[in-house]
Parts: C-alpha cells; sequence; structure tokens
C-alpha cells in the first residue's frame, strides 16, 4: 500500500515538474484524439443531418446498425485497419502502418457510428413544431435544417464529448495500428499499459490522472462553447 | 376584395376526413373566426392556408392566384403569411432574435432589423425581456413574442390558431388587446381559429363555424349567435335548451308538453332551441305577454361565474334558465322549490 501511494505521490511530482516525456505523451494523445473528432464531425454532422431530414428506404436499418456499432470494440477497429495498411494489405503500399495517420484514421472509424447515431438522435429530439414555425415564419427548406440544427445544439456538442472520450480513452487501435512506438505514436492509453507492465507505476498513475484530466478539461471546454 | 379563398377543399388523414369539402372566401381587412369545438378541424385548415400541409383535394387561391403546392410558390405565398399556433412555439434563443428570424430569412438588413424588432418590443411589452433566452419567459410571454415574431415580418394575412387556449385569463386578454392592436394599427387580414364562442364575437368581423370538419353556418358576428342556422350550431353558442319535438301547425309537442311557437311549422320533427337567459322565472304564474307558462320544480343549482344555472323540471323535461345572484336571493330559489317558468314563443329557435 505504501508502494503505491509513494507512485501516487511521484506521479504528482511528474505531473508539476512538467516532465517533457510525460507532456509529450499527453500533447500527442490530445493532438490525435481531438484531430479524429473534429474529422470524424466534419463528416458525420451533415450525414447525420442528411439521413435525419431524408427519407429513403432502409432508413430505419441503417439507424438499428449503426447504433449497434457504438460499442464496437477497438481492437476489431485496429484489426481492420491494420489488415488494411500492412504490407500485405490493399492499401498497404500508402506505407502508413504504425503512423499518427493510420491511428486518426482508426479513431475515426471507431467514433462515426457514435458521432452519427447521436447526431441522428439530437435532430429527432428537437420538437416538431419548430420546423413548422420556421417554414410559417418564411423560413426555406435550407433555413429550416439550420435552425432545427441550432436548435439540437447542446445534444450535438454531447455527441462530440461523448467521441472524443471514446477516442481519447481507447487502446486496442493504438497499440494494433499505432505501435506504442516511443515518440512517434506513443499514447497516454498505450504508455500506461507498457509503464504498469514494466512496473513503473508511478509514470502510469500521472499519466492516468492525466487523461482523466484531460477528458475533464475538453468537457469543461466544450460546455463553455455551447452555452454562449 | 378577396385575398384569400379556399375551394372544395378537403383533407384526410387515413380513414379519418378532417375536412369535407370547403369553401371560405376571406376578404382583404377583415378578422375571420373560425370557431367549433376540439377536432372540428379548424388547425388543419389553418395548416393548409399556410401551405404547411397539403389537401387531399380541392384548391386554395391567394390575391386570385392558385397557390396550392409546395416549393418555391409555396415558400413565397408563405412568406406573405404568418402563423400563431397554440402552443407558444420558442427558439432556444433571445427573444431578440426570435423576432428577428423572419426578417432574417427574408434578407432584410441588419440596421432595418433592429429598428424593426425594437418597434415591435415596445408594442407587445417586451422590451425589457430583449436578451432573455426565450424558454425562460411564461406561457402568456412566449405566446406575446411568438405574436412578435410573426407581425415583425408584416404579413398579409395573420393566421393565428387558438391563440390564447393554454393561457390564463388576465394573459388570454393581454393576448386579444394585442390583436386588436395590430387590427388598428395594421389593419393586417386575420384568419383566427378558437373554440371560444365568445372571444370570437370580441375578435372578429365574420364568424365560420365548423363542425365535424363541416362548415355548418357562416355569417356576421352577431347574426351566428343571435340567428344559428342548424341544431349542431345552436348548442355551440350556448343555446342549453334543445329538445327533440314533434311539430304541430303552431304548436310543437314536447314530450307531454305543449309549447305555443306563434308561427307555422312543417308537421314533422324537429328541434327546438331556447337559450338559457331567454327564460323567467317567477314564484307565481305570471300574466304577461308570454304564451309559454309551466310549471316546475327546481331540481339543481349551480353556480356560473356571476351567474346561477337553476334546472326546473317540468314533468320529464329539464329546462335550464340563467339568472343573476340578485334574482336568485330575491326570489329565494332553493332545490326543491316548486316555482314557475316562461318564455316567449320568439323566444323559440326551431330546426327541422
Amino acid at each position: 500500500m505504501i508502494e503505491v501511494w509513494h507512485a501516487f505521490i511521484k506521479a504528482i511530482e511528474l505531473i508539476v515538474s512538467l516532465d517533457p516525456e510525460v507532456m509529450e505523451i499527453a500533447g500527442r494523445s490530445l493532438g490525435i484524439s481531438a484531430t479524429s473528432v473534429i474529422l470524424a464531425s466534419l463528416i458525420c454532422l451533415p450525414l447525420g443531418g442528411l439521413i435525419h431530414f431524408y427519407r429513403f428506404p432502409g432508413k430505419r436499418v441503417l439507424i438499428n446498425v449503426i447504433q449497434t456499432l457504438f460499442s464496437i470494440p477497438s481492437v476489431c477497429i485496429g484489426l481492420l485497419v491494420f489488415v488494411l495498411f500492412s504490407r500485405a494489405g490493399p492499401i498497404g503500399g500508402l506505407n502508413l502502418l504504425f503512423t499518427p495517420t493510420t491511428m486518426v484514421i482508426g479513431h475515426m472509424m471507431l467514433i462515426t457510428p457514435i458521432l452519427l447515431g447521436l447526431t441522428i438522435s439530437a435532430l429527432s429530439g428537437v420538437d416538431k413544431a419548430i420546423k413548422d414555425t420556421a417554414l410559417s415564419l418564411g423560413a426555406s427548406d435550407f433555413q429550416a435544417v439550420i435552425i432545427i440544427s441550432k436548435e439540437a445544439r447542446f445534444a450535438i456538442v454531447a455527441a462530440i464529448i461523448m467521441g472524443f472520450g471514446r477516442a481519447v480513452s481507447e487502446l486496442g487501435i493504438a497499440l494494433m495500428v499505432g505501435g506504442n512506438i516511443r515518440g512517434f505514436t506513443r499514447v497516454l492509453t498505450s504508455a500506461i499499459a507498457l509503464e504498469s507492465q514494466k512496473g513503473e507505476l508511478e509514470m502510469a498513475i500521472a499519466l492516468g490522472i492525466i487523461l482523466l484530466s484531460l477528458s475533464f478539461i475538453v468537457n469543461v471546454v466544450l460546455n463553455r462553447i455551447q452555452q454562449r | 376584395m378577396v385575398i384569400v379563398e379556399v375551394r372544395n377543399l378537403s383533407k384526410r388523414f387515413g380513414e379519418k376526413e378532417s375536412l369535407k369539402n370547403i369553401n371560405i372566401k376571406v376578404e382583404s381587412g377583415e378578422v375571420l373566426a373560425l370557431i367549433g369545438p376540439t377536432g372540428a378541424g379548424k388547425t388543419t385548415l389553418l395548416r393548409l392556408i399556410d401551405l404547411l400541409d397539403m389537401p387531399t383535394s380541392g384548391r386554395i387561391y391567394f390575391d386570385d392566384t392558385d397557390v396550392t403546392q409546395l416549393g418555391k410558390v409555396g415558400l413565397e405565398t408563405r412568406r406573405r403569411m404568418a402563423f400563431v399556433s397554440q402552443k407558444p412555439v420558442v427558439f432556444n434563443t433571445t427573444v431578440y432574435n426570435n423576432i428577428a428570424y423572419g426578417l432574417k430569412w427574408r434578407g432584410v438588413g441588419k440596421s432595418s432589423i433592429r429598428q424593426k424588432v425594437d418597434n415591435i418590443l415596445e408594442m407587445v411589452n417586451l422590451s425589457d425581456h430583449k436578451n432573455r433566452n426565450a424558454g425562460t419567459l411564461s406561457g402568456g410571454e412566449a405566446q406575446r413574442v411568438a405574436i412578435a415574431r410573426a407581425i415583425a415580418v408584416e404579413p398579409e394575412v395573420l393566421l393565428l390558431d387558438e391563440p390564447t387556449a393554454n393561457l390564463d385569463p388576465i394573459s388570454t386578454s393581454r393576448i386579444e388587446e394585442l390583436i386588436t392592436n395590430i387590427i388598428h394599427r395594421y389593419g393586417t387580414t386575420i384568419v383566427m381559429t378558437t373554440h371560444d364562442m365568445a372571444q370570437g364575437q370580441r375578435l372578429a368581423d365574420r364568424i365560420v363555424v365548423l363542425i365535424n370538419g363541416e362548415v355548418h353556418q357562416v355569417g356576421e358576428r352577431s347574426e351566428v349567435f343571435a340567428f344559428p342556422r342548424d341544431r349542431e350550431v345552436a348548442e355551440f353558442v350556448g343555446m342549453k335548451n334543445i329538445f327533440l319535438v314533434e311539430f304541430k301547425g303552431s304548436k310543437a309537442w314536447l314530450q307531454n308538453l305543449e309549447v305555443e311557437l306563434g308561427r307555422e311549422m312543417k308537421d314533422a320533427q324537429g328541434y327546438l332551441a331556447i337559450r338559457p337567459e331567454d327564460i323567467v322565472i317567477s314564484r307565481e304564474r305570471l300574466s304577461s305577454s308570454m304564451r309559454n307558462n309551466f310549471r316546475g320544480v327546481i331540481s339543481k343549482i349551480i353556480r356560473e361565474g356571476f351567474y346561477y344555472e337553476v334546472q326546473v323540471k317540468v314533468g320529464w323535461v329539464i329546462f335550464k334558465v340563467l339568472i343573476t345572484g340578485n334574482a336568485l336571493s330575491e326570489l329565494d330559489l332553493r332545490e326543491g322549490a316548486s316555482i314557475y317558468l316562461a318564455f316567449k314563443s320568439t323566444a323559440i329557435h326551431t330546426f327541422q
């Protein structure tokens, strides 16, 4: 028990002293997760809108599939990306395996169902009367879509927060397609796994605390933005 | 000049035919009230006029042009109207932005929007709440925002769907005052729905009575109230005494009571209606010109605001009579008391 307590104290020291390696790993985690969330949002928010606003055959089935994929294990995505990008894979020639780029791609695939599904449910959560009111006040169809999306903004930001949380906390993709290469693809989760296996508890705990703090800060910032 | 006209309009939702062959003309500058009980199809009709829904059959004309379509014509026509729904709907943003939206969507410039919105905020008495989130307003305030938002776009036709249905009496009278102001100030053509006959009388020039998806009567506001054309309208305008009778010559047999009509009727079954305020109650038999005098027993007294509804049983028939509190205490009326009631033959409405 004392050993754990010591590790905890040392972890705090590592954070307070802005240990270069710890900071570098945290920065990379934030960068990769943020990039994937931003890119995925750019695709998923409009796409979710299209799925919500247009009627087409198989819509309900599609939404069910999307919701099922909420809980897809990250190792499955990791495996898929690994197979796609490995030397013998269909796009192995790009030589992208074990780079931050493939990690971003993996993360995007992981959180796309969450962003799509939650965007659709955010938009369906808007009272139908809002659309009628907008149209009756002379909004074109496009202007009505914009105002409905604005009404759904809280729920949409919640979707983005969920997506970020999933991306920053997953391990499967980071290990399988990132490779946990020191100074290149090592992120918080893969570093925690490695350090605790090595018995470097203080380092693992420090990284764990940072991971939690990072999620907390992103949450606070996004909440601030949506309250404006 | 007719500004809106609907011809042979029908709307069906699955099996249910909500509107059946409706024909209405709305004159420019008038206030037309569609009145009728809940579920009569009033909202459906208003939504069709605003081109929010398409009719199953029939056409809608705006300024003599057939506008029965969505898309570009629908949008352009809709931009000449504004619609306020029964449930106050506000966008989750400031009061100011709520009112500005319609103008923004029409491409009005920023400074012009600011001026117009500020003027209207003053008119609806919400200037203090300009920067408040509209979602935090009370029902009455939210409805005023909704009305302000509608008149901000200076519509040629304002459609109001039961604008006071969900509000308390004070908010209701404020909204009615606001509507009266709009009529005086802008001369906007208004088509409104209400299930409140009294509100229709207070605000409207003409009244259309809609019952079960059909137009039962169209007329000046006093006309519909004074001369309902059929039993359903009579019931709706508050004639509480409506009886199935057998007409014979100038008399009607109401079970075993002989009612003097003062005019000849075809010998057949039909309905007879008397307004509760047209019946007089007395302790002694009145020797007046009133041809119909009956002796009965008070079965129930119900308070209705400033008035009392006294139910009098004559034989098997129950008459409902409206009297003031003063009359009640002067005549010392109580349940079980034996009294006389009388009514003129001119107070009797007949429907065959």
